[in-house]
């Protein structure tokens, strides 16, 4: 069933949002970018200002927000939209065992008490938590919490499942445990995943959305995305430098990077990027060198850059400078000196670097 | 004023009734003093009470055929004018604590009123409206229905001050359970009637039932308002401290007696409402 949405929120979401049948999509994005108002549109706990939102042929929302003459607002309240919300915290209700908390939703659909416990049983093996079915919520660890929560909202049997953030409030032996079941749990199911790791998009997702200040700056198959990310973040996702601007016969013209602007880039072409149009160049962190002056010899990219940060990166030291990052040894840093404000010179091979169009 | 008898169940951690370890407690010394006149100014009375009662004539004088028709009929309307509390204060406190509207903080000063009025203001009130020739007192009487100096001006009278006792204490409860597992519910299928049944309510049980024991509490001690507006009527309006309130002039022993039952049953009440909730309500 395909979810499809056009949403306006004044100040905090204007995206048009598409689940196909069957599919997962993470929502990516900074904080205050839009995307637990999103899910909060989508599941009918807030009501957008403008546009509308189907779910197969049923209807969810429509409001005109005044732009195409007058139509009658519709709004589906969130009990009649098919759509379970999947928190950050569990919420299981603390009156309920953990079994009655599973069954809510079949008992509440018309099950009669012995059925809905038997379905409940169901989802609850599903998760691997049949052995917490006795226990009250206040007895669970948050990972185990997490996984009843999850059977909860299955047993609602949703035509779609959104799910905002569900593994950051867990530890380290929660959130690999709950991914391992959602990985199950979403193959084939339509769901929507807020995330904050790029682990839970690539074990989980078929599709990246990015959103950044309530609209979508990039969307596409995981793979997509992350191989050849578009935007900052996504850039950041994948552990990638990006610099932005106009593609050239050699490579890319750098614009609106600060002291960049201006500067000519050379880089291999990764599919069709026609010169004078807006393009991306993207390097990895592990590809700059950092030079305390401008090096002479090989063709190479030369960035001036001051540097903002320096802090640990997987055994090395990363380099950071504004929006660009280098990965190196922490015998060059000190050989280097290297410190915030000092002014150095990122060096990148062309081999390094790709082209593609924005 | 908060007439919340609710156990603090969020107790600070320093305090350890139940044994354990002794944390700073952050008590100037000379505080206890201030703290024991104070306790002493509730219990000597109490105890000067007890002093009088005439233990001899103790069960003839609270079974005689008038102190019992009072007793029961003080239990029968508080009971009664419970149950209207609950009837209409639930609504009231999920309207007040649940959606902000409009006049919504004259409508909880109004429903508070009660609270801080002198009941004799509530029974004249009341009278005026509910009376022969009060507001609604006209059309119940075309309808032949007579309210005023009945027993269910009695209740009525009770439940008009008692109704903020419930009101303030559930909706309490409701604004710290706040609403999210009321959104999970609806986003897991159920409609706003059910989420109310089984999610809403069972969760500010704790805070439901002391407003209903408070409740109860303040009706059982209703006296102003009962007098001017019911009467005293043996059997019919004279509940127990109207019953009390007369004896006294006659017959001192049996008003110390009959008080004796009232602070037994009082005690009863505040004892079931400070009982620990075996239930946490989440935060």
């Amino acid at each position: 069933m395909t979810f499809r949405m056009t949403a306006l929120v004044h100040g905090r979401l204007d995206a048009d949002f598409t689940v196909a049948p069957g599919e997962t999509v993470a929502v990516l994005g900074p904080n205050g970018a839009g995307k637990s108002t999103l899910l909060a549109v989508a599941a009918g706990l807030l009501k957008p200002d403008a546009g509308s939102a189907r779910l197969g042929d049923k209807v969810l929302f429509e409001r005109d927000g005044g732009k195409h003459g007058w139509v009658p607002p519709r709004w589906v309240p969130p009990h009649l939209r098919g759509v379970a919300l999947l928190a950050q915290e569990a919420l299981l209700f603390p009156h309920l065992s953990v079994l009655d908390n599973v069954a809510f939703a079949p008992r509440t659909a018309g099950q009669s008490r012995a059925e809905s416990r038997e379905t409940a049983r169901r989802w609850l093996a599903e998760v691997d938590a049949l052995d917490l079915a006795a226990r009250r919520p206040g007895q669970l660890s948050g990972g185990q919490a997490q996984r009843v929560a999850v059977a909860r909202a299955l047993a609602a049997e949703p035509e779609l499942l959104l799910l905002d953030e569900p593994m950051a409030a867990l530890d380290i032996h929660g959130a690999p445990q709950l991914r391992r079941v959602l990985k199950r749990v979403l193959a084939g199911r339509s769901a929507v995943i807020v995330t904050h790791e790029v682990l839970d998009a690539l074990m989980l997702a078929d599709r990246i959305v990015v959103l950044e200040g309530g609209r979508i700056v990039e969307e596409g198959p995981v793979r997509e995305v992350l191989g050849r990310p578009r935007s900052a973040f996504a850039a950041g996702l994948a552990g990638l430098n990006l610099l932005a601007g106009t593609v050239t016969a050699e490579g890319l013209l750098v614009s609106g990077f600060g002291g960049l602007s201006g500067t000519a880039l050379s880089g291999m072409f990764d599919g069709e990027a026609a010169a004078g149009e807006p393009g991306v160049a993207a390097f990895p962190p592990s590809a700059v060198s950092v030079f305390p002056e401008l090096p002479h010899g090989s063709p190479r990219n030369c960035l001036p850059v001051v540097i903002t940060e320096l802090e640990p990166h997987a055994g090395g030291i990363r380099v950071r400078a504004g929006e660009l990052a280098a990965d190196i040894t922490p015998a060059a840093s000190a050989e280097l000196g290297l410190e915030p404000g000092m002014a150095v010179f990122f060096v990148v091979k062309s081999a390094e670097v790709q082209v593609y169009g924005a | 004023m908060t007439p919340s008898l609710r156990a603090s169940r969020d107790a600070s951690p320093n305090a350890s009734p139940d044994g354990g370890g002794h944390g700073y407690s952050g008590v100037p010394r000379w505080l206890y003093l201030p703290a024991a006149v104070g306790a002493l100014f509730v219990m000597l009375p109490l105890v000067a009470m007890l002093a009088k009662v005439n233990w001899g004539q103790f069960i003839p004088l609270v079974t005689s055929a008038a102190s019992l028709d009072a007793l029961g009929l003080s239990l029968r309307t508080s009971a009664a004018s419970t149950v209207v509390c609950l009837v209409f204060g639930v609504p009231l406190a999920m309207v007040l604590a649940r959606r902000p509207f409009r006049g919504q903080r004259l409508l909880r000063a109004f429903v508070l009123l009660p609270l801080v009025l002198p009941p004799v203001v509530g029974g004249i009130a009341l009278l005026y409206t509910f009376g022969r020739q009060g507001l609604l007192g006209k059309t119940l009487e075309l309808a032949g229905i007579q309210i005023a100096f009945s027993t269910t001006a009695v209740v009525l009278a009770q439940a008009f001050v008692a109704l903020p006792f419930l009101v303030v204490s559930l909706e309490g409860a409701l604004r710290t359970a706040g609403n999210r597992y009321e959104t999970v519910a609806a986003t897991l299928g159920a409609g706003p009637t059910t989420v109310l049944r089984r999610v809403t309510l069972p969760l500010v049980m704790p805070g439901l039932a002391s407003g209903a024991v408070l409740s109860f509490a303040r009706s059982l001690g209703e006296f102003g308002a009962t007098l001017t507006f019911a009467g005293s009527l043996q059997g019919v309006t004279r509940t127990l401290p109207l019953e009390i309130y007369l004896q006294r002039e006659a017959d001192a022993d049996a008003a110390v007696a009959l008080s004796l039952l009232l602070v037994a049953v009082a005690v009863a009440v505040v004892g079931l409402s400070y009982r620990k909730p075996g239930r946490q309500v989440a935060a």
